[in-house]
């Protein structure tokens, strides 16, 4: 549902306007600015939300889509595809606390 | 029941046959894009938590035509994927009766097409409202 509501504008702006700074200044994205945004409580909810949610919607319907390209699912796979969203997950949550120290 | 060799119908191509098949292709491929762009933005956090030079290289690659390509490929994609949640979520829903009566599909689906785009214009405004004063 996240990825439906603010995807698409997530990423026209760090995709699209930012880099090319179209519509936007380059500047928003720069280091000082992302370390500042995920210094804040709320910047590392959303930060860790949108990455997350993403990764497991996203993974979670590539394994339902096997079984429409013909490829036998079982549990095997359904723990490589979850589990890679837990380690993203992981990864993301790890790295949100040691950011800037 | 030992051995007996019912037929399994081969999964190949059954999608290319008729396009409300291919469009359902096309709804369920938007998801590797979505999976693409977390792992670009947990990239970009990896990066952030490198240090200065790491993340101004990160933020040089993500200016490069790959990857813009990338961005510009991924917007109508994930657009669509954003249509056909809310397009399917009369189906995806429980029934939600409001006073006596079951909320009609195109209620659901216009309240969440308006949602996405007030959210969008949300996290427009939020970004556009911050952004760092260029001196003239």
């Amino acid at each position: 549902m996240l990825s439906a509501l603010v995807g698409p504008m997530l990423i026209f702006v760090t995709g699209v306007a930012v880099p090319l700074g179209f519509l936007l200044p380059r500047e928003t994205m720069s280091y000082d600015r992302m370390l500042a945004f995920v210094d804040r409580g709320f910047g590392k909810l959303a930060m860790l939300l949108v990455i997350s949610l993403f990764l497991f919607h996203g993974l979670h319907r590539m394994y339902h889509c096997l079984h429409d390209l013909g490829i036998h699912v079982g549990a095997g796979l359904k723990a490589v595809f979850h589990g890679l969203a837990i380690a993203g997950t992981v990864a993301c949550i790890y790295l949100l606390t040691t950011v800037g120290r | 029941m030992s051995n007996v060799k019912t037929y399994v119908r081969p999964m190949g191509s059954w999608w290319l046959r008729n396009p409300f098949y291919r469009w359902y292709m096309v709804r369920e491929s938007s998801c590797v894009v979505i999976t693409a762009y977390a792992v670009v933005l947990l990239c970009g956090l990896l990066r952030l938590a490198q240090g200065r030079l790491a993340f101004d290289a990160w933020r040089e690659s993500l200016a490069s035509p790959w990857a813009i390509g990338f961005h510009l490929v991924a917007l109508p994609l994930v657009a669509y994927h954003a249509w056909t949640w809310f397009k399917v979520m009369p189906k995806t829903l429980p029934f939600i009766s409001i006073a006596g009566h079951r909320l009609a599909d195109r209620t659901i689906i216009v309240s969440g097409v308006v949602a996405a785009i007030a959210a969008s214009i949300l996290v427009f405004l939020a970004v556009f409202m911050n952004v760092p004063r260029v001196s003239p």
